[in-house]
């Protein structure tokens, strides 16, 4: 499955990376699945996107839950919880 | 006649004006309300120099958007305007406007505070803060979820 992904403020940082665009494997059907193959990817990956980290998510700019399927095509944009106002 | 107004920007704002281009032609209007918040010079016990606001564009709008339409369900409102600026900004700086008119203060007070406890905590902006030991990103708070948990 195609996915353009996005990172913002800590993440970005962390990761070094405002987005990429990546196939996913068959397996990757949700969020947190989506979470999990980055993560097994290793290092910067593994540390910022930690499960014991609270991150948000949002599938074409709308915040979705961790078991919110991915679709073809989709922006998923990971981020830490939102600080304006 | 469009009726909500969304802008991120770098810019300045000016109260007064925003206030005058809002209610414009417009007697139904009995209340004006607004929020202005600003930058504070201090936060979590350690001094702020100055901060940097990132947002997501195309989803910040989508989600200022979502707000006011949510506030708009609950009262009567004439006219929203949701100014947040994004950038590098200084201590007693303006950060983020909103402003609300309808026929009676009562809805105009409601709907401003709902839209303010929303975007605190639905709209994708994050700080990150100058302080004299580094720059930090700033945590989200819990008093925020707790305030915008009261509305529903």
């Amino acid at each position: 499955m195609k996915l353009e992904l996005r990172f913002f403020a800590s993440l970005r940082e962390g990761l070094g990376l405002s987005g990429e665009s990546i196939a996913a494997p068959l397996e990757v059907k949700t969020i947190a699945d989506l979470r999990n193959y980055l993560i097994q990817r290793g290092n910067p990956w593994a540390e910022v996107l930690a499960s014991g980290k609270v991150i948000r998510c949002a599938l074409n700019q709308e915040m979705v839950s961790d078991s919110t399927l991915l679709v073809e095509g989709a922006e998923v944009a990971f981020f830490p919880p939102v600080t304006g106002g | 006649m469009q009726k909500d107004f969304i802008r991120i920007q770098e810019a300045d704002f000016d109260l007064t004006t925003e206030i005058k281009t809002l209610r414009k032609d417009d007697p139904r209007v009995g209340a004006v309300v607004t929020f202005v918040g600003t930058v504070r010079d201090m936060n979590d016990g350690s001094q702020v120099r100055g901060m940097t606001l990132e947002h997501y564009p195309g989803m910040t709008e989508k989600s200022l958007e979502e707000i006011i339409l949510q506030a708009r369900s609950r009262w009567d409102l004439y006219k929203t305007l949701v100014i947040h600026r994004v950038g590098p900004l200084l201590p007693e700086d303006q950060i983020v406007l909103v402003a609300v008119t309808s026929a009676h203060r009562g809805e105009a007070f409601a709907a401003c505070e709902f839209i303010m406890d929303y975007l605190k905590t639905a709209a994708p902006f994050w700080k990150k803060e100058e302080t004299p030991t580094g720059s930090k990103w700033v945590d989200a708070r819990v008093t925020d979820d707790a305030a915008m948990a009261r509305w529903s």
